[in-house]
């Protein structure tokens, strides 16, 4: 069975600056993969390549066994164009740190807007869908609110949901709980356990250790550019064996 | 269990003088500019009166409202479309309407309504077909380029120019947070801009333009370049250098124009309501203590979503 994300030396520069230095990561399905590393270390970069909101510079970036962005003709690599990276893109659900809940609309309709515009959906199928999903985070009784008028943690709950409406095989979450005031961090947390409890695959940047303790199957280790260790949380946060790894964790915890 | 209720504060507001003064200063002056608006004889009323529903001028305004009308929607449509096509990945549609924004910005208003209006003599016949090959279809251009369709090409054309700035600097002000989630859901880029980002754009949007289209209704007046010679104020200007009565036909086109321009206000009021839904809430969340007096409560929610940055560059009144 193929990998549900392969990236083979994966390089992204930025006009001169090199983000990702070769970068070599294997997440299988169903498995709940934790990037940890210092800001700017590339772990955000990383989770965007994968969905392609960045190009990469080098490398390969596969996804269900599927190249990334590219299609190999003959020895020679061709892009593909913008409605195949967006079929690509669709089983692919994304959250952010900063929710980009569209502000126009209602979080039953936020949700219901990827499958009614990209799959055509029927409006009472997408509807019914939506209000599966919000269940699934806690929010029923906030369909009808614009994001303007929920906390924080509803506005990122809603956020899963819109990603989930889409029945992606892969979910990429990126920093989804840095934008919240503490007390917030629990619920979004939460719904992301049960997530991954239900068997989705996971790739989650972020700063709590205490997730990926607890819920990581694989903790990546980043810093400048390069992944330094990788293995079970047991193996990376309290055994680690490279010193990069150990001076971080003994600045975090 | 019941609260007891607090004892509310009810204490006198802070003396403002200065309230009182401005009104008797500004009771006077109005009182002075009735005065001699009633009392002046030249104004001439019984002549505004007897002109005020006169069907010359009623047909005038119709002229002018068409005018208005058909120039905005030319100007929208060409502002949106260049507008998408300078931020598109074509470069040479970025270049195209680079150039048309250039050129139409660039040459008077009157000036281009004058060559619209010499068009037929410039080009008496139009024909269609490849250049330097054959001519499928023919017709004379003063047909098909009457004066009023002249009017409102004019018009509507250098319209776009400005309304393009516009659009563009709203378009410009949607985070980008919005098209990378749009995107990630596997959205396409036309989809995006029109269910995500047009939408909010259009709270940028809407108030210059609503400045735009009271601005348009009495740069119709310059048609008599053409020359058209049946809106509002070419008519009123007529009858009254007939009369030898100017004044009061004068008052009559501005009270006309005056009407309009209230009756635009409410519909501008509407449509940004409507395209701030989702921003118009009591309930937003962060940020304690009272916002800023003077600031709407639009402004406000805008601000507190965050997904709207301000643009230095979007006051582009001509």
């Amino acid at each position: 069975m193929t990998a549900m994300v392969q990236a083979k030396g994966v390089h992204k520069f930025f006009g001169d600056l090199h983000v990702l230095k070769g970068v070599d990561l294997t997440v299988g399905r169903g498995e709940v993969c934790v990037i940890l590393g210092p800001s700017g270390s590339g772990k955000s970069t990383l989770i965007r390549c994968i969905n392609e909101l960045e190009q990469i510079s080098a490398g390969r970036m596969f996804v269900d066994g599927e190249l990334m962005g590219l299609r190999e003709v003959g020895g020679r690599l061709h892009r593909l164009n913008d409605q195949e990276i967006a079929r690509q893109r669709a089983k692919i659900g994304m959250v952010f740190q900063r929710f980009n809940l569209f502000p126009h609309m209602t979080a039953l309709e936020n949700v219901m807007e990827a499958p009614r515009q990209v799959r055509r959906v029927p409006r009472a199928d997408a509807e019914r869908v939506a209000r599966d999903q919000l269940a699934r985070v806690g929010l029923s009784d906030r369909a009808d609110h614009y994001p303007a008028q929920l906390s924080g943690g509803q506005q990122q709950r809603v956020a899963i949901a819109r990603a989930l409406a889409m029945e992606p095989e892969l979910m990429l979450f990126d920093e989804p709980t840095s934008a919240l005031d503490p007390e917030l961090v629990g619920e979004v947390l939460g719904v992301m356990q049960e997530l991954a409890a239900s068997g989705m695959t996971m790739i989650v940047v972020t700063h709590e250790v205490g997730f990926a303790r607890e819920v990581a199957d694989q903790v990546v280790f980043m810093d400048d550019g390069v992944v330094v260790e990788r293995g079970t949380p047991g193996k990376v946060i309290d055994a680690p064996q490279q010193q990069r790894t150990r001076d971080f964790f003994a600045k975090v915890l | 269990m019941r609260q007891p209720t607090p004892e509310l504060i009810r204490a006198r507001p802070v003396p403002r003088p200065s309230l009182w003064l401005w009104a008797g200063i500004v009771l006077v002056l109005v009182a002075m500019l009735v005065h001699g608006l009633l009392t002046n004889p030249n104004y001439r009323w019984d002549v505004v009166a007897q002109h005020l529903l006169d069907p010359r001028i009623i047909s005038g305004l119709g002229w002018t409202l068409l005018l208005t009308v058909g120039a905005m929607a030319l100007g929208i449509t060409l502002a949106v479309t260049t507008a998408i096509m300078r931020m598109g990945t074509n470069p040479i549609l970025r270049g195209v309407a680079w150039a048309y924004i250039w050129f139409f910005r660039g040459t008077p208003v009157y000036t281009q309504l004058v060559f619209w209006g010499l068009l037929p003599v410039l080009y008496p016949r139009l024909s269609l077909g490849i250049p330097f090959g054959p001519e499928w279809l023919e017709f004379s251009t003063q047909d098909v380029i009457n004066a009023g369709v002249a009017a409102v090409l004019g018009l509507g054309l250098n319209e776009g120019a400005y309304l393009s700035e516009i659009v563009r600097s709203g378009l410009n002000s949607v985070d980008k947070g919005q098209w990378e989630a749009a995107t990630a859901l596997g959205m396409r880029r036309g989809t995006t801009l029109r269910r995500i980002v047009i939408p909010q754009a259009m709270r940028v949007i809407v108030p210059p333009t609503g400045n735009e289209t009271i601005s348009m209704l009495k740069t119709t007046s310059l048609v008599l370049a053409v020359p058209f010679s049946l809106e509002l104020t070419f008519v009123t200007n007529a009858i009254g250098n007939k009369n030898f009565l100017p004044v009061p036909l004068l008052i009559v086109a501005a009270i006309y124009y005056l009407v309009v321009t209230s009756i635009l206000m409410v519909g501008q009021h509407h449509l940004e309501a409507y395209y701030g839904r989702g921003f118009d809430t009591d309930q937003t969340t962060g940020g304690g203590g009272r916002p800023p007096k003077g600031m709407s409560k639009r402004q406000q929610a805008i601000l507190a979503a965050g997904t709207v940055h301000a643009d230095p560059n979007l006051e582009v009144t001509p």
